[in-house]
């Protein structure tokens, strides 16, 4: 490739400034955190990021591959070599500046995603080395962060600006990607938020511990500077439907509406006072700021926490218990480690921080005092079978191994269905049997023309990244649209 | 939106809010509610919307002062702001013409029932209304109710209004003395348990308006869910409204206390802090 970024002459100076196998000889960098113990009393964030020196030292580490194979597992294909090695060349302003060009959100990428499934597992370190991989992650956050406090935040560059209105339903992570993108070619977009804060489950779901709410705000400031208008407390399909929004002139829709009904089990019990939803119990406290003094909204504060389900909600609620004052705090998973699907890292966190793992084990009941509150879970004993025809291990029930364990609260993480609010609110929308809406793999675009969905509202239960790689991914459809859209009346 | 544009007491413990919120007005059917907070620090609750002006683009919720949130509703004045509301939730009431109509609210609930009893009227339907309350002063509503029905009946436990008896006891009799095809139901969950038995008994399609703990309101965190003919539902997508036979009342009952130290402990606070 001529213009390749790897050969330009400072790239290459770098390279050669140390050999190879003096990279592969350093250690990964280990990620700065508070001590378990303090910070499971509080709601800081555990992980504190690398200082400079740090960061300069794992950059050291990346071999600058020619095929650089990380970014075939990145969702949003970062420019990975090329902003690690900014970072070795200590021109971390360069670095942000070319995270940004494909992922506006680094800031929040470089704290949520699970790099360790993504751009770390296809890393040469770990794909071919078998070391640990270079800390992709850790150093994307480091780059955010130092350009958020360097006080000079890049702003991607808009194209020219067009008088065409599209709205994005929506402002999560599919949300806001897709918007930063539209904005970036020059659309006039609005951001409509059901809730009465902007981030969807990046503010309701992720806690604080994890994704600071400040960071949340910081990155939907770019937007608002790139002309992004933001409306709250406004629900399409309610408010006004998607035809109602298009009198107003808005001509192309992202819809971002995320994941809506929990999921139960449909075990007794599960309707009791003390048995919630995920959704349910990590709102009041990330979103309607429950724990904190002077907040309305209360909470239900458990001192034997059972957090049903292993992903990474499950670990997020499990966590807050313990910051919530929980003396025992378990999770209940029905398969094993091995299968669990929350990210290592956070797994570790919760061990750290005394989360108790009660696998192979799920629950068939629950009980309650003469009021009506929980005080009692059935657990059942489980083991998991052979692989089936799909390659998984099923967990299957052993016979007569239920037992009773006290308890006072009980958060159900077993997912969820997509929101209803908008499928029910268009008629003719083609939906999947789990009634997501129904895409195109590559385009996003639905059975309606000019309506595009991504994330959970399509994925059913996905990750932050995948949302915004659906976001960016739609929002280039929608770009193509509204150019032919553009021809066509032209003619 | 949010701006109070009138506010009167309609009992000791029970005002009416009008608020401008321009689209709702527009888009709202009866059943519908929304959400309401009050100040950052706000909790989220829902409100059945009991009219809309359209021309004015306001619409006016009927609140009873219970908890701290509707207390400081109350303490709002005209011209000051409700910080978030958002809405119209839920889905709307069907309206049919069924033949004649037995609308029964009772306290606060008889605000709902208003816009069905309205709506149920206009569709050409015989409307019967029984409106209910523990004593005189907490019977709401009166005229607007009875502007849209053909007949009306008010029951007070105490008798110091209309006649002395519980609200069940006014619905008996006029199920006994005509041919009622359909029954509306609003009011506390206790009273709707009972009123729902009685038109059970006489084999009448009922509908209940039901009001739950609710968080985002919509349809996410599933704080509203209720047992309805044994499966699962959530009242802020599902409903407001159901088939009121079917609905498990002493679970709603049971969910409906899930906060009740936290919000007394809290109401008492509030209490003692605008007090001083």
């Amino acid at each position: 490739m001529m213009n390749d970024p790897r050969n330009e002459p400072w790239r290459e100076a770098l390279r050669k400034s140390m050999k190879a196998r003096e990279r592969t000889l350093l250690e990964r960098t280990a990620m700065n955190e508070v001590p378990a113990q303090t910070r499971r009393t509080n709601y800081d964030e555990v992980n504190t990021g690398y200082t400079a020196e740090m960061a300069v030292q794992e950059s050291q580490r990346c071999l600058d591959c020619k095929n650089p194979t990380c970014m075939e597992g990145c969702p949003v294909n970062i420019d990975i070599p090329t902003f690690v090695k900014q970072i070795e060349a200590r021109n971390f302003a360069e670095a942000a500046k070319t995270i940004k060009q494909t992922n506006i959100f680094p800031a929040i990428c470089g704290r949520v995603c699970p790099q360790e499934a993504q751009c770390e597992s296809t890393c040469f370190y770990t794909a071919k080395l078998n070391k640990p991989s270079v800390a992709i992650g850790n150093l994307e956050r480091f780059t955010a962060d130092y350009e958020q406090q360097s006080g000079h935040v890049h702003i991607p560059e808009i194209k020219t600006v067009n008088d065409i209105k599209v709205a994005v339903i929506g402002s999560g992570p599919a949300g806001l990607a897709a918007a930063s993108d539209l904005a970036m070619n020059g659309y006039k977009v609005t951001i409509f938020e059901a809730l009465h804060e902007f981030g969807g489950v990046l503010k309701y779901g992720i806690p604080e511990f994890r994704l600071p709410n400040s960071i949340i705000e910081q990155e939907i400031s770019v937007l608002k500077e790139m002309g992004v208008t933001f409306i709250k407390n406004f629900i399409v399909g309610k408010t006004a439907t998607i035809d109602d929004l298009k009198e107003e002139g808005f001509e192309a829709f992202f819809v971002g509406s995320g994941a809506g009904l929990p999921r139960f089990m449909n075990i007794p019990g599960e309707n009791l006072i003390g048995v919630l939803s995920a959704n349910e119990y990590l709102t009041r406290v990330n979103l309607m700021g429950a724990h904190k003094p002077g907040h309305d909204t209360p909470v239900l504060y458990g001192k034997k926490v059972a957090v049903i389900g292993g992903g990474n909600t499950a670990m997020d609620s499990v966590r807050t218990a313990l910051r919530l004052g929980a003396e025992k705090a378990m999770i209940i998973y029905r398969r094993s480690f091995d299968e669990m699907p929350a990210r290592k890292e956070e797994i570790q966190h919760a061990k750290d921080e005394g989360v108790e793992f009660l696998n192979l084990t799920n629950p068939v009941e629950y009980k309650s005092d003469d009021k009506g509150r929980v005080n009692k879970v059935i657990l059942q004993k489980m083991e998991l079978s052979e692989k089936d025809a799909s390659g998984r291990r099923r967990p299957v029930p052993i016979e007569n191994s239920e037992y009773e364990m006290d308890i006072d609260l009980a958060v159900v993480c077993v997912g969820v269905s997509p929101n209803p609010i908008i499928p029910q609110s268009i008629t003719n929308l083609e939906l999947t049997k789990w009634d997501t809406i129904q895409v195109d793999p590559e385009q996003f675009n639905s059975n309606i023309p000019g309506l595009f969905a991504g994330g959970d509202i399509v994925r059913g239960g996905a990750t932050v990244i995948l949302a915004m790689g659906d976001g960016r991914k739609a929002s280039a459809a929608m770009h193509q649209y509204l150019q032919k859209q553009l021809v066509t009346t032209d003619n | 939106m949010g701006k109070i544009v009138h506010k009167e007491n309609l009992s000791e413990n029970v005002f009416k809010l009008e608020i401008e919120a321009p689209i709702i007005a527009r888009k709202r059917k009866a059943g519908h509610f929304v959400l309401i907070k009050i100040g950052d620090q706000g909790e989220r609750i829902p409100l059945t919307i009991s009219s809309a002006n359209e021309q004015k683009g306001t619409i006016s919720l009927v609140v009873q002062k219970v908890g701290v949130t509707s207390h400081k509703l109350a303490a709002l004045k005209a011209g000051e702001e409700v910080t978030d509301v958002v809405g119209p939730l839920g889905q709307p009431t069907e309206i049919e013409h069924k033949g004649t109509v037995l609308c029964a609210g009772g306290g606060v609930g008889i605000a709902p029932l208003l816009p069905i009893v309205e709506a149920m009227k206009a569709k050409g339907n015989k409307v019967i209304s029984v409106i209910a309350g523990r004593t005189k002063e907490l019977v709401i509503l009166e005229n607007e109710i009875r502007a849209h029905s053909d007949e009306l009946v008010i029951m007070t436990d105490d008798g110091s209004y209309g006649q002395k008896g519980l609200i069940t006891a006014g619905m008996e009799e006029i199920i006994r003395n005509h041919t009622i095809d359909m029954a509306v139901t609003i009011g506390p969950a206790v009273m709707m348990k009972f009123t729902s038995l009685l038109t059970k008994k006489y084999n009448i399609p009922t509908i209940a308006s039901l009001n739950t703990i609710m968080v985002d309101g919509t349809g996410m965190c599933g704080a509203c869910r209720v047992t309805v003919g044994g499966m699962t539902k959530f009242v802020c997508v599902d409903g407001p409204e159901f088939h009121a036979h079917e609905v498990d009342y002493d679970e709603l009952l049971t969910r409906l206390n899930a906060y009740n130290d936290a919000e007394q402990s809290a109401l008492e606070n509030f209490v003692k802090e605008t007090d001083v």
